[in-house]
């Protein structure tokens, strides 16, 4: 468990945010630049001392009252924006700065770090020789090499092309599934967080506005994420088979199970879903002459209209509507004219194209050590 | 010019004398101004830029005020010559504790541009690597900064053989002891010995030159490989 509470003037407003998240998986800060996410994250590895605080990290206390601990006895693992690499060293001596620096036993062995990251080739060379993404990636591994209880990650994407950004995230996804340390990440990118993180802070003017598991946030209509223009549901589900004849992958949510193209991976492979509410139609009845592969129960919570006539409707899987949580943007006269309400029953209907994770499997993908050669 | 070799006894005296002085200079230069480079480049408030003030003094006042008042602190009345129990004044000791404030700017100067340059990231990133302020210093913070002491280091001993002003003030010219080049020289010039004078002359120019052209070279390729 992280518990964090910081106060402390900031620039033009007042920093106020306490929150408190598990000690395990992707917790994403997410708010709009300027909003004191950084100075949070910073406030957290001990860089930046704020006058008041309290934080414990696993059952340490690293902050509260007088107690401050320095950032070099914190086991945190940085990412900055950029990635900072030291330029007087090689790749290999930037990877083991602090591998060498730190005392106990080593978790996270040096050869997993640089499978993990696909960073095996570049060890002699000089960071002055290094992609973008290249850098990015050794600039992890240096940071998951000093074996961190806690790896903070802030905007490690936002400093990169779009082509280096899908270079990293599979990267990102691969330490998701590999490593149990916590990882607080700091973006304003929407789409990164929906791909990445389990909970969720969501950060306003200095101050935490919601805390919790993604989808539950994405899905609250009291928060700003529903209201965006184009909002959608992330749903973790699990292969329970592939169909290689059609290229097509079965996955169990909760509430129901989807058909998603692509082979997801052996059965028990856990899967993220994202589901944007432009691509859900909802219906009285299964339909019964249909091009749609997925068409799955579900019940009305609510629905916030939109200030663009349409209606985004909160639902949730299953008859018994206790499954994930699903949005759907129809337009109002849909809305009215089958007359629909809170607690109703229906169908929604998924376009199958919407339901493929952004990345493929590693295992297919062109290496991105290869592709970055030309860059 | 005259007979016999180009270099007699006297001159290779005051050059060796010369050497070990800026020599020595360096090393302390580099001992004292690092860590003083150091703090300035960290510190904030008004102190910073009082010491600022104080280490930039020599660049502005004539070396005879300079002097003036080192000869005072290094003379036989002097708290200083109490503590110490002998004089500085006329020795090889008070040259090279004149000759280190009075090339002070010049160490501290380039150094300070380097640590300022890295700015805060590097040591901040060393620090969530594990590394303590000290083993960040000498690990992340002084290689980064080799171009500024590397050039300190050049202007430091240089300056050093240059000076001429102080030397006179508070050394002299005892020969072996406290006769430097400049004001060897000085004394050619004054007792009408022109050839001698032009021996060294020359060769100061042609050293100052090589070095300054030297520092330049070495400080291009520095930055390039950082690039």
């Amino acid at each position: 468990m992280i518990g964090a509470a910081f106060r402390g003037r900031l620039g033009s407003f007042d920093l106020d945010a306490a929150f408190e998240v598990p000690g395990q998986g992707i917790t994403a800060l997410f708010g709009p630049s300027g909003c004191g996410k950084t100075t949070v994250l910073r406030a957290i590895a001990g860089l930046m001392r704020l006058p008041e605080g309290t934080l414990r990290v696993n059952g340490e206390t690293w902050q509260e009252g007088r107690r401050f601990v320095p950032p070099h006895r914190r086991a945190v693992g940085y990412v900055f924006q950029e990635a900072s690499l030291f330029p007087h060293l090689s790749v290999m001596g930037n990877l083991t700065f602090g591998m060498r620096r730190h005392r106990g036993s080593s978790p996270i062995g040096l050869d997993e770090v640089v499978d993990l990251l696909g960073i095996g080739r570049l060890f002699d060379r000089h960071p002055t020789q290094l992609s973008g993404g290249e850098r990015q990636r050794v600039a992890i591994g240096r940071a998951l090499l000093s074996q961190p209880q806690l790896l903070l990650m802030d905007e490690p994407l936002s400093a990169l092309d779009r082509f280096s950004k899908d270079d990293i995230l599979p990267y990102l996804e691969r330490l998701h599934a590999a490593l149990s340390i916590p990882v607080l990440y700091v973006s304003h990118d929407i789409a990164e967080v929906e791909r990445l993180a389990d909970t969720l802070v969501l950060m306003e003017a200095g101050r935490v506005r919601a805390a919790g598991p993604i989808a539950d946030l994405l899905a609250d209509p009291a928060l700003p994420l529903i209201h965006m223009p184009q909002p959608a549901a992330v749903i973790d589900g699990e292969v329970v088979s592939t169909d290689p004849r059609y290229g097509l992958s079965e996955i169990a949510v909760p509430g129901g199970r989807l058909v998603v193209s692509g082979d997801l991976g052996p059965p028990g492979m856990r899967r993220r879903l994202r589901i944007p509410a432009n691509d859900v139609s909802l219906g009285r009845h299964a339909p019964l002459d249909t091009t749609i592969l997925n068409a799955l129960p579900a019940r009305i919570e609510g629905a916030e209209p939109t200030p663009d006539h349409q209606v985004t409707v909160r639902l949730a899987l299953g008859a018994d509507g206790k499954g994930a949580a699903l949005l759907a943007r129809i337009s109002r006269k849909s809305w009215d004219r089958l007359d629909l309400k809170p607690g109703e029953l229906v169908v929604a209907r998924l376009k199958a194209v919407a339901l493929a994770e952004p990345a493929p499997p590693l295992s297919t993908r062109v290496t991105p050590a290869a592709r970055t050669a030309t860059s | 010019m005259a007979e016999g070799p180009l270099l007699d006894a006297a001159m290779i005296e005051t050059i060796l004398l010369t050497l070990k002085l800026a020599g020595v200079t360096t090393v302390v230069l580099l001992l004292v101004g690092t860590p003083l480079a150091w703090w300035l480049s960290r510190a904030g408030g008004l102190w910073k830029e009082v010491v600022a003030t104080i280490v930039a003094l020599p660049i502005v006042l004539p070396p005879t005020v300079l002097g003036f008042y080192l000869l005072i602190a290094m003379g036989p009345n002097s708290p200083l010559t109490a503590i110490l129990g002998r004089k500085l004044s006329f020795t090889f000791e008070g040259l090279v504790v004149g000759s280190v404030i009075y090339s002070l700017p010049f160490v501290v100067n380039p150094i300070r541009n380097a640590f300022e340059a890295m700015g805060p990231r590097p040591m901040e990133v060393a620090a969530t690597l594990r590394a303590s302020p000290l083993d960040a210093f000498f690990t992340v913070a002084l290689p980064l900064a080799l171009p500024g002491l590397f050039t300190g280091a050049i202007l430091g001993f240089a300056h050093t053989v240059g000076e001429f002003g102080v030397i006179l003030m508070i050394g002299g010219g005892i020969p072996g002891e406290t006769k430097v080049l400049s004001v060897t020289i000085f004394d050619y010039v004054e007792t009408l010995q022109w050839d001698k004078a032009h021996v060294l002359a020359g060769g100061m120019l042609a050293m100052s030159f090589a070095v300054i052209l030297a520092m330049l070279l070495v400080e291009r390729r520095l930055n390039r490989a950082r690039q």
